[in-house]
């Protein structure tokens, strides 16, 4: 299978711009400059079925179409690279290997919604990324492909690069426009939707990194290719960041649409010692979890959303057979506890609520009616709150429940203890709240 | 202005385009519980308490943030949304401690009354509660408990738009987030008590009020505040059963009344915490004092004592008007005094000099009636205090009325107190005790505003009408009475029984007035008051669980501003 974006993933290496050059990058947004006007520009990427690669799927270009030119205020762009879900390590690649490519993603993207100051932000935790991307920046505008006079023309482009501080509800959009304007990440209402009202009270398109880096390849190789890469409506190819119990975890760009089982078996090369797999993640930690026997699914937005989870960040997280899933979901809905803003009562509470519950099962306190109270706060968290981080907590939290039901009832029954440890005081192999939950998945 | 039609619960409703759900709710009888709203804030939309089934859109909405749109149809009473407001009531007592025998909220607490509502479920918790910070002083006035807190920031929102003096944020994340001052910060604005309006629960508590009385046993009035020319609707809340509480003090606190062309909802700190006055240092009793020996005397002996050394001055007196008095009294005074007795000494003398002022409510000049006496042709400078102590000191006059100011704390005590020496008498009017009071040779006892009822016309021109909450304290009286008993003495026939009957022969001669009268002003507040927001949600009016009111309560009145 061909490889686009992965091609560049050499370990240790970083293709800078001369090497860059060589291998003719920046020649597709060159052509859009010099063949396309902006609505030209847009109607290609619509053509390309490219959807939001963040997570939530949206076409890219419907997304840009919403953006309104005539408010009399400028229109930013905000690049995602807040990469916060857990499972998902697809955005550091593609800025640790390549960042050109997603540099040429951005002048495409600025240049097709009329925008001249584009914002960059970074998750906190990705240090070296950052370096990596701030020096790929400077020899962008060293080559004047940003700035004042984007490839000669007169087409103005500054870019702002701009690092979070660790909250994975800055990685949230309208989260993340607050912190990028100093303030608190607390998600916004909507409407007004950042298409409108974004940036400092500006139309703002918001695009995920992996989204941006594919589309100089739509404009190289045309939309028709790309659209015909993937799978219906979901066009081209993504980077599916696979881990856990495999024998190869690692980012694999493979179609939209590749069944899950290909994934697991063929690419990742199956699952450890070869034992039997348990549960899969499919698209980060907030998906809905498949059991062994539900892997037969393809992996494309709307196949995956027909099958109550969701293609998300598109992290695959392998659990096989030794997998302890009253642990798993312990450490799952930890992670949501400390990540909540808190500005919602149903997540500031819920998420709070059902981690105390689970780490009481989990010290052998658990009672009989924990599993259908925690599946009643399930359904009231889920749906009712500002952002989606509810719904989130709530999508892993009940397939755990209803499709591994009698692990959580044999712990409450037995009194069994997550690896035997006392959670609070010795954390255990449960981590505690307020360190990193990822560290043990 | 273009409306929009919408049906809520199976009624049609018209609103204003741009209406909140929330608020077109209210015009169907369709209540919709709310926390984080507050028509005088930006929306949050955070507590959720407002979700609410709109078709065509899956998920629930809130009303808060949902605009009433054509056709929409919008349902807030099927099971789905009772069982999500019972589950968000629990989610808001997870972490709450549940302290309501010793919190100062119960009895106007939101969380107790939704919870009788529409929670009245059992707890399921059986895990610890998230231990936070408890009685913190946020600043003079405020005390922050901060496991009440619903986190709902309305009073971090108050800050930032209202005060505009941004002391309050939440940090921390989850169910660890709490409501705090900024470090090196206290909440000291001049309406930082507001917030405790705002707050729905226990949360932030009034360090004044705190612990002085229990909500159920209060009684509230509507009435103004006469702490500046402003005249912010109040609520005046007192309690008159329990003299063994609060050392005997009837008044307990002030409470913002919404009146959206005055103070919308609010209220200064000046205003109200400036209401002690009402229960201390009163004068109780009528007094005659001679060369240094006070003696207690009666109405009856006092008055037509008092009437008989006016009318033997001759005009050889001064009349300290103040801008304090009702405009009533004040066309008592002019009528008395100006008209009758053709007496040229009548001096409109403020009783505290000008203060703060501000953009929002604050004005410079602390009396509720300045424009009133101006427009009785009563004005401050014309004739000076100074003039009149200059001819006291030439011997030229034998008396003086005082309307409660004190001349010797105003005018110095050795500019005032040696002309005031001078005289036979001075005639002190007043409801508290002061220098010039203790100085006086007759003092009568007068009632406070909140004793008496009349109007105040504030400094744009809107006359409105306080109400009397209280029986006058002691012997005390209102102005008006003891004016009227004065005119009768002085050959002035004044027969009136209420202040209404005043207020209608005033009308008659103040041209800004003409044609009102009490029910006037009550219709043209009513025009004003009817879309008001309430201060507290409507159930706790409906079912009576709040406040026991008096028997009859006047709205208080407002006429248009003829600026």
């Amino acid at each position: 299978m061909e490889k686009l974006i992965s091609k560049y993933f050499v370990p240790g290496k970083t293709f800078w711009m001369e090497e860059c050059l060589q291998d003719g990058g920046y020649a597709a947004a060159k052509s859009v400059f010099e063949k396309l006007d902006a609505a030209g520009t847009i109607e290609e990427v619509k053509k390309s079925n490219l959807r939001g690669l963040g997570g939530a799927g949206f076409p890219t270009g419907m997304k840009w179409s919403f953006v309104p030119q005539n408010t009399g205020k400028p229109v930013y762009l905000v690049v995602n690279a807040d990469e916060g879900e857990p499972g998902t390590f697809k955005d550091r690649y593609v800025i640790a290997h390549c960042p050109h490519l997603l540099l040429e993603g951005i002048i495409i993207a600025a240049y097709a919604n009329n925008v001249h100051k584009a914002f960059i932000y970074i998750r906190g935790e990705y240090v070296e990324p950052y370096k990596i991307l701030k020096k790929a920046m400077e020899e962008a505008y060293a080559k004047g492909f940003l700035g004042s006079k984007v490839f000669g023309r007169d087409f103005a482009l500054e870019l702002v690069l701009h690092r979070g501080a660790g909250a994975y509800i800055c990685g949230e959009e309208t989260g993340l426009l607050e912190s990028l304007e100093g303030k608190k990440g607390f998600p916004r209402l909507k409407p007004p939707f950042p298409a409108v009202v974004g940036l400092f009270g500006c139309p703002t398109v918001i695009n995920n990194v992996e989204t941006l880096a594919y589309l100089p390849f739509i404009f190289q190789r045309g939309a028709e290719w790309f659209a015909k890469l993937g799978s219906e409506k979901n066009g081209g190819m993504r980077l599916f960041s696979v881990s856990g119990h495999v024998k190869k975890p690692g980012v694999y760009e493979l179609p939209l649409g590749i069944p899950l089982r290909e994934i697991i078996y063929t690419h990742a090369g199956g699952i450890r010692g070869d034992r039997k797999l348990k549960a899969v993640v499919p698209g980060g930690l907030s998906a809905a979890i498949f059991t062994a026997d539900e892997i037969d699914v393809d992996m494309d937005f709307d196949q995956l959303r027909a099958k109550q989870t969701m293609a998300g960040s598109a992290g695959v997280m392998v659990f096989d057979e030794t997998t302890d899933m009253v642990e798993a979901l312990l450490v799952t809905m930890r992670f949501y506890a400390h990540e909540s803003c808190g500005q919602c009562s149903p997540c500031r509470e819920g998420t709070g609520w059902v981690d105390r519950i689970l780490t009481r099962i989990g010290m052998g306190g658990g009672l009989e009616r924990d599993v259908d109270n925690l599946l009643d706060i399930c359904s009231f968290m889920g749906g009712t709150t500002i952002c989606a981080l509810a719904d989130g907590a709530a999508m892993p939290l009940r397939s755990y429940l209803q499709k591994f039901r009698s692990e959580f009832e044999a712990y409450i029954r037995d009194k069994k203890r997550v690896g035997g440890e006392d959670l609070e005081t010795h954390g255990g192999s449960a981590v505690k709240r307020g360190e990193g939950a990822s560290a043990t998945l | 202005m273009s409306t929009v039609k919408l049906t809520i619960d199976g009624k049609e409703v018209e609103v204003p385009k741009g209406t909140r759900v929330i608020e077109a709710a209210k015009k169907v009888d369709s209540d919709i519980p709310f926390y984080c709203y507050h028509p005088g804030l930006s929306i949050a939309g955070n507590c959720r308490m407002c979700l609410v089934e709109v078709e065509k859109m899956p998920k629930l909405q809130i009303a808060c943030h949902m605009e009433a749109r054509d056709g929409m149809v919008v349902r807030t009473k099927t099971p789905v949304v009772q069982e999500t407001r019972k589950h968000i009531l629990e989610f808001l007592l997870i972490n709450h401690p549940v302290d309501c025998p010793v919190c100062d909220q119960a009895g106007e607490c939101w969380l107790q009354d939704y919870y009788m509502r529409y929670g009245t479920h059992d707890s399921r918790l059986n895990e610890n509660k998230v231990k936070k910070k408890k009685a913190v002083p946020l600043g003079p006035t405020v005390m922050l408990d901060q496991e009440r807190c619903i986190l709902c920031s309305r009073c971090v929102r108050f800050t930032d738009e209202i005060s505009k003096t941004q002391e309050l944020g939440i940090i921390n994340r989850g169910d660890h987030s709490e409501v705090d001052v900024f470090p090196g910060k206290e909440l000291n604005n001049p309406y930082s008590g507001n917030v405790v309006d705002i707050c729905p629960v226990g949360a932030l508590t009034d360090r004044d009020f705190r612990f002085k009385m229990r909500v159920w046993y209060l009684k509230t009035q509507a009435t103004l505040c006469n702490g500046c020319s402003r005249g912010c609707n109040i609520e005046m809340q007192y309690g008159d059963q329990r003299p063994h509480h609060a050392k005997g003090d009837r008044v307990m606190r002030l409470k913002p009344r919404y009146n959206e062309q005055i103070n919308q909802w609010w209220m200064c700190d000046e205003g109200r915490y400036g209401y002690k006055f009402h229960d201390h240092n009163r004068i109780l009793n009528p007094m005659h004092r001679s060369e240094g020996k006070v003696e207690e005397k009666s109405w009856e002996q006092i008055l037509p004592e008092a009437a008989k050394l006016i009318e033997s001055a001759k005009g050889q007196f001064g009349v300290f008007v103040s801008p304090q008095l009702s405009n009533e009294e004040i066309f008592l005074i002019d009528k008395l005094f100006r008209k009758h007795l053709q007496n040229k000494q009548i001096f409109l003398i403020s009783p505290t000099p000008d203060g703060f002022q501000d953009d929002f409510l604050i004005r410079a000049d602390k009396n509720p009636n300045s424009k009133g006496a101006e427009w009785q042709n009563f004005r401050y400078q014309e004739r000076t205090a100074a003039d009149f102590f200059t001819a006291c000191g030439k011997g030229q006059m034998q008396g003086a009325i005082i309307f409660g100011q004190d001349l010797l704390t105003l005018h110095g005590a050795h500019l005032a107190q040696p002309a005031l020496q001078k005289l036979k008498w001075s005639l002190f009017i007043g409801s508290n005790h002061n220098l010039t009071s203790e100085f006086a040779t007759h003092v009568l006892p007068s009632a406070t505003y909140a004793e008496k009822e009349g109007t105040f016309t504030n400094f744009e021109g809107r006359t409105q009408k306080f109400n009397q909450v209280l029986d006058p304290l002691g012997d005390a009286r209102p102005e008006w009475q003891i004016l009227a008993t004065l005119a009768n003495g002085l050959g002035l026939s004044m027969k009136y029984d209420r202040t209404s009957e005043i207020f209608k022969e005033l009308a008659e001669h103040v041209p800004p007035l003409k044609g009102l009268n009490y029910a006037k002003l009550a219709a043209e507040h009513d025009s004003v008051r009817r879309f008001a927001a309430p201060m507290v949600p409507s159930l706790m009016q409906d079912e009576g669980l709040i406040f026991q009111t008096t028997p009859e309560t006047h709205p208080t009145q407002t006429t248009p501003s003829p600026a």
